[in-house]
């Protein structure tokens, strides 16, 4: 890291020079516009511009009823939808003081932790792509595809879900479903290794991840930084285990964090906290209860006049659904706090300094999704 | 009566003999091999990645792919070649005829084998180096006419890192000629028929090699077309047949760089059983392979990292492996 330029320099103007990172570049995941100001090589000031696939979701929830919201959700952040699908629920959920069969709540958890380990694999391996490591993406590539294959068979679809309801969920598991799942596990144990070998030993990769955009403690939490960002930076925060909801209280997992706070910190986040999902799965199958898979909602809900606010883990950080209602069958205000708009703006803190390469090596380790930070 | 009495074809004989017929028969055999060579790594480059990923690679056109590339050069022809209106144009229009020309011209004085060469140059050596530096002058008239913020940051990270690269492959270069007494390739191989030089020099070598992949901007010093960060880098303007030269010449480049390192380290057409020609294919084409290998493993090096690597180990270790072969070499 170098200390920026002072600006009294007279030479200044001639040299720096602004460069659109986006909104159409290779590795901005999707249309992401940083402007960033340079002097040669060395980062000077990065502004990210926002607001290029902004869809109007929550303008939307105003204009439908409760259930007609529910594919929403999992389009805001594409790559966990099937997180934000189980959070939409449980916001509505609580409003109306819906009681969820356990059951129910074991099979989504089952199914929201494949979905967080098939967005950690994008977050991962797409940040050792910023890198020009190009291989380690296509085997977590492969990996991730034999989620979508399982996920794909109880809910129909293979990236936005809608498979949570009001009160339970779709479909049952099926037996191809249960083997596959234990399948995977055996066979994602095995990969770690590899992963380990091709990328975590690799000196180049920890020469370009080591001390490389440091996020101190007291900046993560002043910018409202959650998830494997946070925990990267030393702070145990999970809102699994802070503010337990679901069936998560059941589950014995741990919560990985690392003091660096640099990139390599957050990338061994991501991957340890894939083997604590793959933990968790392993004890919701051994100790999926039978029953019901869906309690008896209306056909429509009507929640009752007031307000609810109700908290998730996403694979990116900390969720939150706020829904205010009039009594009637259509949604008076749904603001979602989404947390990859909090981790974003982090960049404009840490990138000053770093060369042109690192902020796209910083931006690939915090690990954004444009739709969810638009809506 | 004998048909050598004829006197024209003593004349013809003559003629095919001479400098010029084999200078003119030699140049076309490599623009008719060159292409076609480049056409067989770019496939043999894509079921490299393939394997290493994973999956199968092109499989569609022809058995396994491999008309694949063929395709797509008539596909690069078919294309219009957009010139941006900000161009430089002149520039933009030599850059891509500049940067395959050395390319060709590496290829005269390599040795194949003791028959297969086109000219055994006294500077031979001396010749690929001057040739190959005028590469880096193209990539900067390219990056620079392109009126590209991206391709002009590439271009100047190529000039940047091909002057950094170029020293110790030099010095490296050097102890081995200081050990032949001689710049010509022929005769560098025939000094190797017991022993190879890359048992006699194994960190020259391991400089060599790490310098001609930076040099011919392979990964991980592939900074000057880093995808990820600047698009394509300085042909990220080029369209059609003018980028496919870029590509043309990268690729030559690389078999260049191996050739040499065949030459210089690996004995040439040395070998036993197989005639000498296979020999230098074989140990030239696994070097290409290992490249390829290192490519589609490794991340890609930060600027800073990559300029220290060469000024502040690369080059004080070639000098120091000179220094102490010119001690060895003067004291036995």
């Amino acid at each position: 890291m170098l200390n920026p330029k002072t600006i009294d320099d007279t030479s200044i103007d001639q040299r720096v020079y602004t460069l659109n990172l986006g909104p159409q570049h290779p590795s901005t995941h999707g249309v992401m516009h940083l402007l960033v100001t340079l002097d040669g090589e060395v980062v000077l000031k990065v502004e990210p511009v926002i607001g290029y696939s902004h869809r109007g979701h929550e303008k939307m929830a105003e204009n439908r009823t409760y259930e007609q919201f529910l594919p929403n959700p999992a389009r805001m952040d594409y790559l966990s939808g099937m997180i934000f699908n189980h959070g939409y629920c449980m916001a509505v959920e609580k409003l109306c003081g819906i009681e969820v069969p356990r059951r129910a709540e074991y099979i989504r958890v089952i199914t929201s932790e494949l979905n967080r380990i098939a967005s950690h694999f994008i977050g991962a391996m797409d940040y050792a792509m910023g890198l020009g490591a190009i291989t380690p993406f296509l085997w977590g590539w492969d990996d991730r595809e034999h989620i979508l294959d399982l996920l794909e068979g109880i809910t129909g679809s293979r990236l936005t879900y809608s498979y949570g309801r009001f009160g339970g969920v779709r479909n049952d598991i099926t037996k191809e479903f249960y083997d596959g799942t234990r399948r995977f596990i055996d066979r994602l144990r095995g990969r770690f290794w590899d992963y380990e070998n091709l990328i975590n030993q690799n000196i180049i990769f920890i020469k370009r991840s080591k001390d490389v955009g440091v996020i101190t403690k007291d900046v993560a939490l002043d910018y409202g930084v959650t998830g494997p960002t946070l925990r990267g930076s030393g702070v145990n925060y999970d809102v699994r285990k802070m503010e337990p909801y679901s069936a998560y209280p059941e589950f014995n997992f741990d919560i990985p964090t690392r003091e660096e706070g640099d990139c390599l910190a957050r990338y061994q986040v991501r991957m340890a906290e894939m083997e604590q999902s793959l933990n968790i799965i392993e004890q919701a199958l051994d100790h999926l209860p039978p029953g019901p898979i869906r309690a008896k909602v209306p056909r429509l809900v009507t929640p009752p006049k007031g307000d609810c606010y109700c908290a998730f883990e996403s694979a990116r950080g900390a969720v939150g659904f706020y829904i205010a209602s009039d009594g009637s069958r259509i949604p008076y205000r749904i603001k979602v706090r989404a947390p990859s708009f909090s981790n974003l703006f982090v960049l404009t803190e840490i990138c000053p300094g770093h060369f042109l390469a690192d902020v796209i090596a910083i931006f690939g380790s915090i690990d954004v999704t444009v739709p969810e930070i638009d809506r | 009566m004998n048909i050598t009495q004829l006197p024209y074809l003593k004349d013809i004989y003559a003629f095919l003999g001479s400098d010029v017929t084999a200078g003119i028969v030699g140049l076309l055999i490599i623009a008719a091999i060159v292409p076609l060579n480049v056409a067989f790594l770019v496939l043999v480059e894509r079921k490299v990645a393939g394997h290493i990923q994973l999956r199968p690679g092109p499989m569609e056109v022809g058995p396994h792919g491999i008309l694949q590339t063929l395709i797509d050069a008539v596909k690069l022809l078919g294309k219009e070649m957009v010139t941006p209106q900000s161009t430089d144009k002149l520039i933009f229009f030599l850059a891509p005829i500049i940067v395959v020309a050395p390319a060709f011209v590496g290829f005269v004085p390599i040795p194949f084998s003791p028959m297969m060469q086109i000219k055994d140059v006294n500077v031979g050596i001396l010749l690929i180096f001057a040739f190959s530096s005028i590469s880096v002058i193209s990539i900067l008239m390219a990056g620079w006419s392109s009126n590209n913020k991206y391709s002009l940051i590439g271009a100047v990270r190529s000039v940047a890192q091909n002057v950094a690269y170029e020293i110790p492959l030099l010095l490296a270069t050097m102890s081995i000629l200081i050990m032949t007494n001689t710049f010509k390739m022929g005769e560098i191989v025939q000094a190797q028929s017991s022993v190879w030089f890359i048992f006699y020099q194994p960190i020259a070598a391991i400089i060599f090699f790490i310098a001609t992949t930076a040099e011919t901007n392979r990964a991980p010093f592939d900074l000057v077309e880093a995808e990820s960060e600047l698009v394509s880098g300085f042909h990220t303007e080029y369209t059609g047949m003018r980028f496919s030269l870029f590509f043309l010449a990268e690729y030559t480049n690389m078999v260049i760089a191996a050739a040499m390192f065949t030459v210089l380290f690996l004995g040439g057409w040395h070998g036993p059983l197989f005639p000498g020609m296979i020999w230098f294919l074989i140990k030239t084409y696994f070097l290409i392979f290992v490249v390829m290998w290192a490519r589609w493993t490794y991340p890609r090096i930060r600027f800073d990292q990559l300029m220290n690597f060469a000024w502040k180990v690369l080059i004080p270790f070639s000098l120091v492996n000179l220094l102490i072969t010119a001690i060895v070499l003067k004291v036995l």
